[in-house]
């Protein structure tokens, strides 16, 4: 005659499983890892005597940021809410105003010929005293502006916002407006 | 009060239990998500961290391949020892600009060959930091040809 096994109580599972998720809901983090991502220039060689590269004027967005966070953009002192239309207006040229970037004719894949600025530099400058938040604020101006003439070409010509182009249809895109933020070597700009 | 007895006689007042039998179903599935979800915390983070926030961000894939430098001033228990000014911390200890350099090459030497191109430090720093410190770091980390980087920030809708 079989043996009847004694049955093990199940009350206790809700509470070791209980103690369990207590145990992971304490111990563990749920953020990603979410930032700005940039590509540092290398480093010039010691020996390597620097070659003054000539950036013609107009091929440059001055964007300098002092210790006290203000904000002075080609010469004039501007609040960091005019930042992202400056910038974009730079980067783009609609008007082909002698004062900014001067275009070339290019040819992309998927876009055919396009006419746009290619060698436009925006040359962020800080002081050792700007407030890390107010140069992220700045970077974030930059980033976004590329952003939305990005989206808008995209839209305009694969109907679709840029962060959901396949690779090579971003390549393109990249190539019309390529993100070229140029940080000069530390240098004290003062304002304290 | 009827005291009949019948069709329609009164039911016992007793409320019905609601069977526990599925809390443990229900607390197991709470916990596989989290356990899904989550990653353990790999550094105790000893430096103020109050990120700046910012609306263009993008998600750092690949949690193998970043290494984080924090760079803030001591939490209210360091202070005694280390002082209020922004400090860089590695791993679990405090260090200085000169430290990067190893810190990176041992970074390196935990990661496959190939991957290295793909390596990315992590700047997680506290948004009143002044610029000073940041910069010494990104020049240590162009020096070590640490030059993928990404500014670590919280995603908000608008800034101003």
């Amino acid at each position: 005659m079989a043996r009847e096994t004694p049955e093990v109580p199940m009350a206790s599972l809700a509470d070791i499983a209980f103690m369990l998720l207590i145990f992971f809901l304490v111990a563990t983090t749920m953020d990603i890892d979410q930032g700005l991502q940039r590509v540092l220039p290398p480093m010039p060689d010691e020996e390597e005597i620097p070659e003054d590269q000539q950036i013609r004027e107009r091929n440059v967005l001055v964007v300098l940021v002092n210790a006290r966070d203000q904000l002075m953009v080609e010469g004039e002192p501007t609040p960091i809410a005019q930042l992202r239309d400056r910038a974009k207006e730079f980067i783009e040229n609609p008007e082909d105003d002698p004062n900014l970037p001067e275009k070339e004719t290019i040819d992309v894949p998927y876009l055919g010929e396009v006419y746009t600025p290619t060698t436009a530099v925006i040359s962020l400058q800080n002081d050792r005293g700007t407030s890390y938040g107010m140069y992220i604020r700045v970077q974030n101006e930059l980033t976004a502006a590329y952003n939305e003439l990005r989206d808008d070409l995209a839209m305009e010509h694969f109907g679709r916002p840029f962060n959901r182009l396949t690779d090579s249809q971003q390549e393109a895109i990249r190539e019309v407006y390529p993100m070229t933020i140029s940080e000069a070597e530390p240098r004290e700009v003062g304002g304290n | 009060m009827s005291t009949k007895k019948g069709k329609f006689r009164k039911k016992s007042k007793k409320v019905p239990t609601i069977s526990a039998a599925s809390l443990p179903d229900i607390v197991f599935m709470l916990l596989i998500f989290f356990m899904v979800s989550t990653t353990m915390r790999e550094v105790r983070v000893m430096v103020q961290q109050s990120l700046p926030e910012a609306t263009e961000v993008t998600n750092l894939e690949r949690r193998s391949l970043v290494s984080n430098i924090y760079i803030g001033s001591p939490q209210p228990a360091y202070q005694d020892l280390y002082g209020t000014s922004p400090r860089i911390q590695l791993d679990d200890s405090f260090a200085d600009v000169e430290d990067i350099a190893e810190f990176i090459a041992s970074e390196r030497e935990e990661m496959d060959e190939s991957e290295i191109p793909h390596m990315t430090t992590s700047l997680r720093v506290d948004e009143y930091t002044t610029m000073g410190v940041v910069t010494d770091v990104k020049q240590a980390l162009r020096r070590a040809n640490a030059l993928r980087i990404n500014y670590s920030t919280r995603e908000t809708e608008a800034v101003y």
